[in-house]
């Protein structure tokens, strides 16, 4: 179950990861001063035995399944209060979606901790940038995690897939650097850089030595961009010597992707640059059963955010009742671990896991006919009997 | 080349719409243009047939002078059959003074002696185009594929962009015209030029490849010539020599290429060690093949997690993430740049159309990341949205990247009445990630399709390892064959050998080890031999 393996506290995770101390001896990397995850970071705020943690649906299905959580939080007396912020990407017109979005930035900042829904992104050129993207760096979450694991119960066509991504999210592809040269040529700037690629690196090797996974994958093209893909492989495979009992490999992203639909089960935590990420999350997503039900969440070293892992705004089923909450509760449960509140993040899953392993209720995308609400009441019945 | 001036001949060299590089002849220049009036350019001054000559002497003595300022492009569109009758000539758009940015800049046009005979004129798109002082009407020419390349990087077209984009623009009258649209409709991207031989016979050039290669091409051989197919082989080593330097191919298979416009391809071993560029994209370049077609079409009798998958994947292949500009800002911060124009990402979106309407679907999608890369893809995106346009019977949509990884990997059936076209990287990736739903490398063909010249090939490795034992299996270059058939316009030949192939597949008893089977190669290629038709 993810409960007992990739899911433990990201703050045990951390702490427990002791590298071997390798770095006085290299003077090109003497003077570290990113990428030491070896302390506690994490200091969320706790006023009157309750946590305050920042909360922005999101677009589309987000207030659906936010509601969703917040009635399962609620139900099972969770030591948490919602601080909420109802930013929106959607172009409405409404001046204020820039002021709301300074306002979940300073919440998060506060609060050090969120649960967020997506955010729409327009596609047009005059729209904004995207404030996922935005927020990520403005925040810092440089880390993130999706986990992509076969529910029990829920048959797809790949059985026993069992992977970690971690994905760097605060540079690469993402970095929004583009200009027109002359008009019809267009040039964008990926940018990597050897601190960040180390800190992502520690970041997935920490993680896989406290879940106890034995195998970090690094994912690049360094064979057609041989400087930048090639700082991050490097950088990786530098990491990777800090950490003796991980088995470390590198693999081409073109074949990363084609062994992720035929054997899936080879892969255990795959560290990456932004946009391969964005592309085998969606792909890993694609094996267990969608977006609906892939937690994730991205850390930083201040702030940690909890989101879906697949990030999909899902406009098209908004407010139709139909939206599959397993990604955002999932998601909530790892928040839960994270502020080490394990019995009610476990009841929680426990829970989710046996109402899609019962197979009685499930909502549309998992093949069902039931709704959000009723799949919510059937969680909430589970919680009650356990 | 050498660029210095002469008469009479222009030679134009940079990225045009259809080649890389192209010629121009100046035909007329009218005195009053001499003085800086441009609009005495008409096509109705087009010569008569038989005043070429004459009137290519007239340049001759203007042209020297002159010249030497550059020339503007003005207007240009197709002219298929002949010079003579003006009717078939659009009029050339109406010079715009105030147009902004350069879509041609500066340094791209140059005097360079004559070359090439003018009575090729036919067929070829005319530029009319007009210099400071001397007007004319510029007849392109293209040059053979090959000369294209001595020294093209990448990277080239953007870098000179960008240095001119600053300087006042006296090309400002280029401008707008450059801007509205670069390929004339009715021009079909790619056709396959060849014609038949003395006997009947279209000739191909083959490359068998190492490792495996040559057991498989065999094969390939074998069942061609019992099919009766009216392809003959012409073998080429291509086997990588540095010169200068550089990673080139032997002129002698170039020159095969290049005269036979088609070529199939085995698996290559890239030489390891430095100053090799990998012979795939050392092809690429030679021959500039911009799109890179990639049908996946599930095997009957091989048992993957995915049934009836039949997906066709276009992909940009020459600029992109992969344009190889990339450079180390300070120890530690790289840049790369991924290149997008709406020149290439024209060719290859008007190819995806054309393709569509080849293979008998009736959608394109692009796929993109509009919602990150606003401006990258979101070029690429709106270039789809104008060429669509020009396809009314093809239903155009385009979705983001992420979804399409979603999408295909939850349930690939949708996409199957569909062609994907998209950027290079994102090409890269969700074309291997399709040959992962069939089963493997092992199974998908591939072609690369180019202005002048197309190779297909087989894009899994040489195996090395089983070299010379007759274990491979040949599917991958087989179906890659039939590819190049259907390119070549012999579908029956095609539809003939592709049936065989698949009934000896789903049967399952005479197939090779990768699959399962414990058959040879040649027993494979046998029983192929007797299923034809």
């Amino acid at each position: 179950m993810l409960s007992r393996t990739s899911q433990r506290t990201a703050q045990t995770l951390l702490r427990g990861a002791k590298p071997v101390s390798r770095w006085t001896a290299g003077p090109s990397m003497a003077a570290r001063t990113f990428a030491t995850v070896n302390q506690d970071i994490f200091k969320p705020t706790k006023f009157g035995g309750k946590y305050t943690v920042t909360l922005i649906p999101g677009d589309g299905i987000g207030a659906e399944v936010s509601e969703s959580v917040k009635e399962i939080f609620k139900a099972d007396n969770v030591p948490v209060e919602w601080e909420q912020v109802n930013v929106s990407g959607v172009e409405t017109g409404d001046k204020h979606a820039e002021t709301l979005f300074r306002e979940a930035i300073a919440s998060l900042k506060r609060n050090k901790l969120g649960l967020k829904g997506i955010l729409h992104t327009p596609v047009e050129r005059s729209g904004h940038q995207s404030f996922n993207v935005a927020l990520r760096q403005e925040l810092d979450i440089y880390a993130s995690i999706i986990l992509i694991k076969n529910i029990p119960g829920y048959e797809t066509r790949h059985k026993n897939v069992d992977l970690c991504i971690v994905r760097e999210n605060t540079e690469g592809e993402y970095s929004g650097l583009e200009h027109q040269s002359v008009s019809g040529v267009v040039e964008s700037l990926k940018i990597i850089t050897r601190a960040k690629s180390e800190r992502i690196a520690k970041f997935a090797f920490a993680f896989a030595l406290a879940n106890n996974r034995k195998k970090v994958t690094c994912i690049h093209k360094a064979n057609i961009m041989k400087l930048a893909d090639g700082l991050f492989r490097n950088t990786c495979k530098k990491v990777a010597e800090d950490y003796p009992s991980v088995e470390y490999s590198d693999m081409i992203v073109d074949n990363a992707s084609m062994q992720c639909v035929s054997r899936p089960q080879q892969f255990d935590v795959l560290v990456m640059p932004n946009l391969y990420g964005g592309i085998l999350s969606n792909i890993g997503a694609g094996l267990v059963g969608g977006p609906g039900i892939v937690p994730g969440c991205n850390m930083g070293r201040e702030v940690a955010v909890f989101e879906p892992g697949c990030r999909h705004v899902g406009l098209d089923i908004q407010g139709k009742d139909q939206a599959n909450p397993t990604a955002l509760i999932l998601s909530a449960a790892m928040m839960l671990r994270h502020l080490g509140l394990d019995d009610h993040a476990n009841r929680i899953s426990q829970s989710v896991y046996k109402v899609i392993e019962d197979g009685n209720v499930r909502t549309r995308d998992m093949g069902g006919d039931n709704t959000t609400h009723e799949f919510t009441r059937a969680v909430l019945g589970q919680m009650e009997k356990a | 080349m050498t660029e210095k001036p002469t008469n009479a001949t222009v030679r134009a060299s940079g990225t045009s719409p259809l080649t890389s590089r192209f010629t121009c002849r100046i035909f007329e220049a009218s005195k009053d243009s001499m003085d800086g009036k441009e609009e005495k350019v008409r096509c109705s001054q087009i010569p008569p047939e038989a005043e070429y000559e004459r009137w290519q002497f007239q340049l001759d003595s203007a042209a020297s002078g002159g010249i030497r300022d550059g020339i503007h492009l003005l207007a240009f569109s197709h002219y298929y059959s002949r010079l003579a009758p003006h009717d078939d000539v659009p009029t050339p758009r109406r010079h715009v003074p105030d147009g902004r940015g350069s879509g041609l800049p500066e340094g791209r046009f140059r005097i360079a002696p004559a070359t090439n005979n003018l009575h090729d004129f036919p067929r070829h798109p005319i530029y009319t185009a007009t210099t400071r002082r001397v007007a004319a009407i510029a007849i392109v020419d293209h040059l053979p594929a090959v000369t294209m390349l001595a020294g093209r990087a990448f990277a080239a077209p953007a870098r000179q962009c960008l240095r001119q984009a600053n300087r006042p623009s006296r090309w400002a009258p280029a401008l707008a015209l450059a801007q509205s649209r670069t390929y004339a409709e009715k021009a079909k991207v790619a056709a396959f030029k060849g014609t038949k031989g003395n006997d009947g016979k279209f000739t191909v050039s083959l490359i068998e490849g190492d490792g495996i290669g040559p057991e498989i091409a065999t094969s390939v051989k074998d069942i061609y010539s019992a099919a009766n197919v009216p392809i003959k082989w012409e073998s080429v080593d291509v086997t990588p020599r540095l010169k200068d330097g550089k990673t080139v191919i032997p002129d002698e298979s170039i020159e095969s290429i290049t005269k036979n416009y088609v070529a199939l391809k085995g698996p290559l071993a890239t030489p390891i060690g430095k100053g090799h560029v990998s012979l795939n994209l050392t092809l690429r370049r030679t021959f500039n093949l911009f799109a890179n077609v990639r049908p996946c079409r599930s095997i009957a009798g091989y048992k993957t997690p995915y049934d009836d998958v039949d997906t066709v994947l276009i992909r940009e292949n020459t600029e992109g993430e992969y344009s190889g500009i990339e450079h180390v800002v300070v120890d530690g911060v790289v840049q790369s740049i991924k290149l997008i124009t709406r020149e290439a990402s024209e060719r290859v979106l008007r190819y995806a159309f054309q393709h569509a309407r080849e293979i008998g679907r009736k959608k394109v999608r692009a796929v993109h990341k509009a919602t990150i890369m606003k401006m990258s893809d979101g070029l690429f995106l709106s270039t789809a949205r104008d060429v669509s346009k020009d396809f009314p019977d093809i239903e155009f949509d385009a979705e983001l990247l992420d979804n399409t990884c979603l999408k295909m990997v939850t349930d690939p059936v949708p996409y199957n009445d569909k062609v994907l076209v998209m950027p290079n990287l994102y090409g890269d990736i969700l074309s291997d990630m399709c040959a992962g739903l069939i089963g493997g490398l092992g199974l998908t063909p591939s072609g690369n399709i180019g202005d002048e010249c197309s190779i297909f090939e087989a894009v899994h490795g040489s195996a090395p390892d089983i070299a010379g034992q007759q274990l491979a299996n040949p599917t991958a270059l087989l179906l890659s064959s039939i590819m190049m058939l259907r390119h070549m316009g012999l579908s029956d030949n095609a539809n003939n050998i592709e049936q065989a192939i698949f009934k000896v597949l789903a049967e399952g008893k005479t197939i090779t080890g990768d699959l399962g089977g414990k058959s040879k190669t040649f027993e494979y290629a046998d029983a192929v031999i007797k299923s034809l038709k």
